[in-house]
């Protein structure tokens, strides 16, 4: 249907001056195999590493990695049932479930919160909110490590859930915050309006109408939330001590230490953390081009 | 309107209590995890503070701090002390022009790319699924895989010699080390960008598009006249981003070389080698370094966001 509709601007374009008369959007034969042919090389640089680390571990030997081409004759799962069976693997993924699923509920409830008050009052303090929720994005984190360990000491909550949760809120919150308030910006004031007027408070009005309405923000920061905590390394393997703590991220370095090279078994648990991360992904990709337009365009 | 606005001004002036309630969570968590530690940062570039002088807990006994305070000693010596330009300047350059590289990289390729997936084509959704993909995979995931890459008789070396085209030592040669991080960077950082400047795109009313072309604009001019100004939201916020993430950008060079590469190192990781990677660690340093940082993101910000709003008021 698509075809036949093309044809005849296709044919006006080959008699007349082409760009005056195809219709915006269609475009010569070209130009279409231009654009497929940079979108399909594009995607195979996209692509190429993540199959890459994937086959590699397939390899069975500590050096395979060394001499790709022969791995090819001897795959094998060997390394993903020595990485299940013999680590500490399924804990592991345990704790950085519930440290990621932690930050992803706290962080986006405590950033939404933050967003909607942003998006809709005005209050005294207002700018300076702002401006610290930005400037909180520029800290290099190799700079905060050491005083917030001292912190967390303090508090008791090193080598707790809580307290690794409180630490990556603290990075991904400012970000969804701001994000979160360019999406809220976006959804009418009058619903808010109408919500008062059936006698919801200011949060009931939150919770009950903004909050359903903005899913497709929610699922961005979410996303960004998830990603961040699910593979941060630099603080999980600084906060969590004891091995019964350590996330993936932290049990993957373990496999490749100073006297010891297990690139096999790294990859192999490498494309088992990645897993998770992409099942996310493609719950949420179908939001992320609204949810973050709305945030990045008016922010 | 201005009734409306007046009603809203009213309304919000009765909300003042919500919305503190609403973001005293993260008043707090900021405040005690990002406040309180960057107090004690300045305060400890005052002093010579290293992990031989600090207090700590041995067993049952607390040994308690005695290192002294010394004023602004830290960033004299930083910034003009003796071999000031090898351990700062030298790194500072690179890490500028690393940020400038990698961000052009990633706005133009990503904006390249949202171009090309806002057309009219079939696998439309397919493409866009695979190319955001990069963005979903953890970093020292990618990193990793990079490495083995990029390592001597790896896939992209593999590549080059079959395309007779020389084979760079990238995780060894200091100016190949450069390259590499920026190749590594650039496929890290690209989908974020495609996709919030392809939602930038798809906000553009196609009316603009329409009128343009009725006044006989042609393809360049309706990009320059029509897009490029409907992005102008969008790219500013992304391109801001994308300098303050990139100049932080920790995990690509730190997981790519590890304790190698002096070269290559960028600011923070300098400054976490100054802290963490060496015996003993510097923390008075470290933590100058990180101070001075945050200044250099402030005032490009400060500068930046001035720029933007010369810019508005000249284009109207």
């Amino acid at each position: 249907m698509t075809l036949t509709a093309d044809r005849p601007a296709a044919e006006t374009a080959t008699t007349e001056r082409p760009a005056k008369v195809r219709r915006r959007g269609r475009s010569s034969p070209l130009a279409t195999v231009l654009a497929h042919g940079t979108l399909i090389a594009a995607s195979l640089v996209a692509l190429f590493p993540v199959l890459y680390i994937a086959y590699i571990s397939l390899g069975p030997d500590d050096n395979d990695y060394l001499h790709p081409a022969k791995i090819f004759d001897k795959m094998t799962f060997a390394n993903y049932t020595k990485v299940m069976n013999d680590t500490g693997f399924f804990t592991w993924f345990g704790n950085s479930a519930i440290v990621a699923g932690g930050t992803t509920v706290i962080g986006v409830l405590i950033a939404a919160s933050t967003g909607y008050a942003v998006s809709r009052m005005r209050f005294p303090g207002y700018r300076q909110l702002m401006w610290t929720l930005l400037v909180t994005q520029m800290f290099p984190i190799a700079v905060l490590i050491v005083p917030m360990y001292y912190i967390l000491s303090n508090l008791g909550m090193l080598d707790s859930y809580t307290g690794l949760i409180l630490v990556y809120s603290a990075t991904t919150v400012p970000y969804c915050a701001w994000l979160l308030k360019g999406y809220f910006d976006t959804i009418p004031m009058e619903i808010d309006e109408a919500g008062r007027v059936d006698g919801l408070s200011p949060i009931g009005t939150f919770w009950r109408l903004i909050l359903p309405l903005a899913r497709p923000g929610l699922a961005v920061a979410a996303f960004y939330s998830f990603l961040t905590a699910w593979g941060e390394v630099a603080y999980a393997s600084t906060f969590m001590l004891s091995s019964d703590k350590y996330t993936l991220a932290v049990g993957l370095s373990s496999f490749v230490s100073e006297h010891d090279h297990q690139w096999q078994l790294m990859a192999a648990t490498s494309v088992l953390i990645a897993l998770p991360a992409a099942v996310v992904f493609y719950l949420v990709q179908r939001h992320l081009v609204t949810g973050l337009t709305a945030g990045a365009a008016k922010s | 309107m201005a009734v409306a606005v007046a009603q809203r001004i009213r309304l919000s002036y009765s909300k003042y209590w919500y919305a503190y309630a609403m973001i005293a969570p993260v008043v707090i968590v900021l405040g005690v995890l990002v406040g309180y530690p960057l107090v004690r940062g300045i305060y400890l570039t005052l002093t010579n503070a290293t992990s031989l002088n600090v207090g700590r807990q041995i067993g049952v006994n607390h040994i308690p701090d005695s290192f002294d305070f010394i004023g602004l000693d830290n960033y004299a010596d930083v910034l003009w002390g003796p071999t000031a330009y090898d351990r700062f300047w030298s790194h500072f350059i690179w890490t500028v022009a690393w940020t400038a590289i990698c961000v052009v990289l990633h706005y133009g390729i990503g904006l390249g790319l949202a171009l090309l997936l806002n057309r009219k084509m079939r696998g439309r959704g397919l493409y866009r699924l695979v190319l955001i993909l990069p963005w979903a995979v953890p970093t020292f995931v990618t990193v990793f895989s990079w490495r083995l890459m990029l390592a001597d008789g790896g896939a992209v070396n593999g590549l080059l010699s079959f395309l007779h085209l020389p084979e760079p030592a990238w995780l060894s040669d200091p100016l190949a080390q450069k390259a590499a991080a920026i190749l590594v960077n650039t496929w890290v950082g690209v989908p974020f960008m495609m996709i919030s400047l392809l939602g930038g795109l798809q906000s553009i009313p196609q009316e603009l598009y329409e009128a343009a072309e009725m006044d006989g604009a042609g393809p360049w001019q309706r990009f320059r006249h029509v897009t490029l100004p409907g992005l102008r939201t969008v790219s500013s916020t992304v391109v801001l981003l994308g300098v303050i993430w990139t100049f932080n950008q920790f995990a690509v060079i730190f997981l790519l070389f590890g304790s190698g590469a002096p070269d290559a190192q960028i600011l923070v990781t300098w400054a976490y080698r100054l802290g963490f990677g060496q015996q003993p660690s510097d923390y008075a340093q470290s933590a100058t370094y990180g101070i001075l940082l945050l200044s250099i993101l402030i005032v490009f910000t400060t500068f930046y966001r001035r720029w933007l709003a010369r810019n508005e008021k000249a284009n109207g």
